[in-house]
């Protein structure tokens, strides 16, 4: 008999089939993706985890019987009280007692897996990357990070490549024949065992000297053999963002335009959390004015009041200054608003976006969520927002701002796409 | 001088190497030399859970090729592990030579003893001595042609690409259940038999040659001439009830090396069909096996009380039989009915009442019941097992009874229960369910238009007018008809009179073949 430890064999054998799984069933998989994402809170939106595909597109049919019609036996155990010519009222599966079982042992219940997170963002974000202004931003504001460079002869203690030393002191006693402690304990030995009158003493006793004057005079490690392990400056993109959530809570704001701002929120951070190892979420929700919140304040708690979209943006500069040095923060913010402002306020809020807030900004996304059944007939057309004009306004001078608008849940993901599909040139407000 | 005191194999349930080897030298001790078992060589292999479900996915062989069915029945698994819902087996073993069991590293010691003794010796003494296996299966061949199959697959994926080879795979998989030649073929035989074969049937003749037959009057035999249709079918081996070996034999457009995938999924279809017939037997032996070594480890004190404990429970709950107003109820528990019918024959060969002596006079009293079980085991499959040695007392004890569901009928009727006159109705039925032409349905290759436009036919003869499960059946009829490659039908009819119940029609897509 043979025992043979398979534990430590390479895992994942089955991963290629696992990919192609997934590239077969991809066009199901992603859609599960994102109504699960869609689903969970902000944070925890891209962890990956169980997705529900539909039986029927990853199903493997065969030749099988129908499970009604015709006649059929069933052979049971347990029987306590039937006799023979007895009925039994059909029971209402309309099949038989439930031992045909379906033939594949899968039914056509929904098919639940597993994917891993990178798994999970891979399929959510394909086809997606930060559009060009970002990449500007990053290299303007690149921290320094050391790198192993090499060796150098100098150096500080801390940082002594002794490996690299000690065989350099090797190599050189090689080459200068320095005596080894063996070959002088040997000698010794030898003369020892000599007579004291032995006509070989002397010529030994010379060697002898000869071989521990060479000793002292090579050393065992000497400064020429010492090297210090050598680090350079490397340019490193900042690792980390914040990403700003700002929204308009005041009485206007339906619970569904809040929820599509919600999927907006969600898809952008975790499009941000496969770009920084790092993203913090500031969330400032604002009616005539703005506070900091948490997540769950800023979804769920109502609020009532007037409209003065300014607030936000001052408190945005503020937390900003306080907390998020654009130096060292890639700072993305989005901003969603039905398009009420103060009509005295645009003037302002246009003043506070050019020169506070979009400067430091990579990435400044305004979406206007209308309300779901909002349609116009063909040819009428629809009044643009306060809002909407104002950062028209400011699109036109050439700012970097992205706005969008949305009225319906199906439209927040291609909107998402639109903004950061592969080859835009330019964020702006090019269609309405 | 004492005897040396006989120490237990293992106590606790931490294991290393060496238990395993001891654990598995004691039962092979008590397997061969006790229960006189024959075996291939074992080989035992320590696996984790991710290398378990890779077997699951593979429908437990050590290698296979890559499809993407297999990653998904891996990540459903894997989902259904990792919340809970299933269990893994505590082993899984082989039909090869050596015989390969995988144990699973968290199994205790006391487990471990029992998978080596369920799997290493009962299913590895079934495999080797059932007639189906010896007939249907090499074991010596098996790993190397997986191999084969596995490099092969991957070479047509780098010369034709991974989407063709997948959509071959895709209609040979639909059809794998009907790739399999259900009755045994001639085998090709060589000069030596022939020759021997001629001499012992001249022999025979000698034998029993009476002149008186030449003088017996009788007309010439009716030169039967052969119609076109009888000839073109003859021609054909139609009908043919294996779809995959007709359409790696006669599909007019399949590439050579798609012949060859269509031949090795219908192998690997063909060396599975002895175990869906066996389900019941073969966890029958390898329960009772392990079951008997279990005891007679705790007989000769080589497993601790405690140990016995662990397997007894872990036993009971493998051989449960819900019973059918359960809500647990989902068909019969092949570990319990084989468990308890190679117990109930071994009572009949030891303690027969009048009842077995009636029923079973062959065997009842014969005292030695491993002969007859080795017997059995090796001579029966589900069907005719049941079908011989259901015993009366068994049927009571599980209660069984037969109903019959008519869908013309508002009722269900019971045909037969626990009593003198059910019992041979009990012991057909049941034998019934587990006659592989009853379960699955007899799909027939029945014609080709060779003249016309190459349409070809097959016909479904509906069993109790069942018909097939009409959402499947037209995808298998597609696939079908893309590896055909012109139009093909299937009449589903009543065998009871021939009458047409039912036709499906499927014209193939282009993707498979190359344009004409």
């Amino acid at each position: 008999m043979h025992i043979v430890d398979r534990r430590l064999n390479p895992g994942g054998k089955s991963l290629a089939n696992r990919q192609r799984f997934m590239r077969r069933a991809k066009a199901q998989i992603r859609k599960a993706v994102h109504e699960t994402a869609a689903s969970r809170g902000l944070k925890d939106a891209d962890s990956g985890g169980e997705v529900s595909l539909p039986a029927r597109g990853v199903h493997e049919p065969g030749f099988h019987r129908d499970r009604q019609g015709g006649i059929r036996d069933h052979v049971l155990p347990g029987n306590k009280e039937y006799v023979a010519g007895d009925t039994i009222p059909r029971p209402p599966s309309g099949g038989g007692s439930g031992s045909e079982g379906s033939p594949d042992g899968e039914g056509e219940d929904d098919f639940r897996f597993a994917l891993s997170r990178d798994e999970f963002v891979e399929l959510f974000l394909e086809d997606l990357e930060l559009p060009d202004l970002a990449k500007r931003r990053v290299v303007d504001t690149e921290s320094l990070s050391w790198e192993r460079a090499g060796y150098s002869v100098n150096g500080s203690p801390a940082n002594l490549a002794l490996l690299r030393t000690v065989r350099n002191g090797l190599s050189r006693r090689i080459a200068l024949r320095r005596p080894k402690p063996d070959e002088i304990a040997a000698l010794r030995d030898e003369i020892a065992d000599l007579t004291t009158d032995d006509p070989r003493r002397v010529a030994l006793e010379a060697e002898l000297e000869r071989k521990l004057r060479r000793l002292s005079l090579i050393p065992y490690i000497d400064p020429l053999d010492v090297r210090y392990k050598r680090f350079e400056p490397h340019p490193k993109p900042v690792a980390q963002a914040v990403m700003f959530c700002l929204m308009d809570v005041s009485g206007s704001m339906t619970e569904h335009m809040k929820d599509l701002a919600k999927r907006f929120y969600v898809l952008l951070y975790i499009f941000l959390r496969r770009k920084y190892k790092h993203v913090e979420v500031v969330f400032i929700r604002h009616t005539h004015q703005a506070a900091e919140v948490d997540e769950e304040t800023f979804f769920n708690s109502p609020e009532t009041g007037g409209t003065v979209v300014s607030t936000a943006l001052e408190e945005m500069r503020r937390v900003v200054a306080e907390r998020f040095s654009p130096d060292s923060w890639n700072i993305y913010a989005a901003q969603a608003s039905d398009g009420d402002n103060t009509a005295s306020d645009n003037d302002r809020t246009a003043q506070l976006l050019t020169h506070a807030i979009l400067p430091v900004c990579q990435y400044y996304a305004y979406l206007e969520v209308g309300r779901e059944s909002e349609h116009f007939p063909p040819g009428f057309i629809r009044r643009d927002s306060d809002l909407w004009q104002t950062y028209a306004e400011i699109v036109r001078a050439g700012a970097p701002l992205a706005m969008r608008k949305v009225n319906h849940r199906r439209d927040i993901y291609p909107v998402f796409r639109e903004l950061f599909a592969r080859k835009q040139v330019t964020a702006g407000a090019d269609s309405a | 001088m004492s005897q040396a005191v006989i120490r237990p194999l293992f106590e606790g349930a931490d294991w290393e190497f060496s238990t395993i080897q001891r654990a598995h030298d004691a039962i092979q001790q008590i397997a061969v030399e006790e229960l006189g078992l024959d075996v291939y060589p074992n080989q035992i292999e320590v696996i984790g859970t991710e290398q378990m479900l890779d077997a699951y996915s593979s429908i437990g062989m050590p290698l296979f090729y890559k499809h993407w069915s297999f990653g998904k029945h891996f990540a459903r698994n894997e989902a259904m592990y990792q919340a809970g819902m299933q269990g893994l087996a505590y082993e899984i073993v082989i039909n090869s030579n050596p015989c390969i069991s995988y144990i699973m590293e968290e199994n205790t010691a006391t487990m471990q003893a029992l998978v080596i003794a369920h799997a290493a010796f009962g299913h590895n003494h079934f495999f080797k001595n059932n007639y189906l296996f010896r007939q249907w299966t090499d074991a010596n061949g098996i790993l190397d042609y997986l191999e084969f199959a596995k490099g092969y697959i991957a070479s047509c994926e780098e010369r034709h690409g991974e989407a063709a080879v997948e959509r071959l795979l895709d209609a040979a998989h639909a059809l794998m259940s009907h790739g399999v030649h259900r009755y045994p073929r001639p085998r090709p035989t060589d000069l030596g038999a022939e020759e021997r074969r001629e001499r012992e049937r001249r022999a025979y003749d000698e034998t029993v040659f009476n002149d008186l037959w030449r003088t017996v009057p009788g007309g010439d035999k009716a030169k039967h001439d052969p119609t076109t249709d009888e000839r073109r079918r003859a021609l054909l081996q139609l009908p043919q009830e294996n779809i995959l070996y007709f359409l790696e034999k006669t599909a007019p457009r399949l590439q050579p090396w798609q012949r060859e995938i269509l031949r090795i999924v219908r192998q690997i279809a063909q060396y599975f069909y002895p175990q869906s017939q066996t389900k019941v037997m073969n966890e029958g032996c390898a329960t009772y096996v392990h079951y008997r070594i279990m005891n007679r480890l705790h007989e000769k004190g080589l497993i601790t009380d405690g140990a016995m404990v662990e397997f007894l429970r872990s036993h009971t709950n493998v051989v449960f039989q819900p019973e059918f107003d359960d809500p647990r109820y989902s068909g019969l528990n092949p570990y319990a009915l084989g468990f308890a019918m190679m117990q109930d024959i071994a009572r009949i060969c030891n303690e027969p009442t009048a009842e077995d002596q009636h029923w079973f006079p062959a065997i009842a009293g014969q005292g030695n019941e491993m002969a007859v079980l080795r017997d059995v085991w090796a001579n029966y499959r589900d069907e005719s097992f049941i079908l011989q040695f259901l015993s009366p007392r068994l049927i009571r004890q599980f209660g069984l009874f037969h109903v019959l569901d008519d869908a013309e009928e508002p009722h269900l009727t019971v045909q037969a229960i626990h009593d003198e006159r059910g019992y041979r109705k009990i012991q057909r039925a049941l034998a019934r369910q587990y006659d592989i032409a009853w379960t699955l349905p007899d799909i027939q290759v029945v014609d080709v238009d060779l003249d016309g436009d190459r349409t070809l036919v097959l016909a479904h003869r509906a069993l109790n007018r069942v018909l097939l499960e009409e959402k499947d059946a037209r995808h298998v009829l597609q696939h079908l008809a893309d590896l055909w490659g012109y139009d093909v039908v299937l009449r589903e009819v009543d065998p009871a009179g021939d009458q047409l119940m039912k036709e499906h029609a499927a014209s193939p897509r282009p993707g498979i073949l190359p344009a004409p």
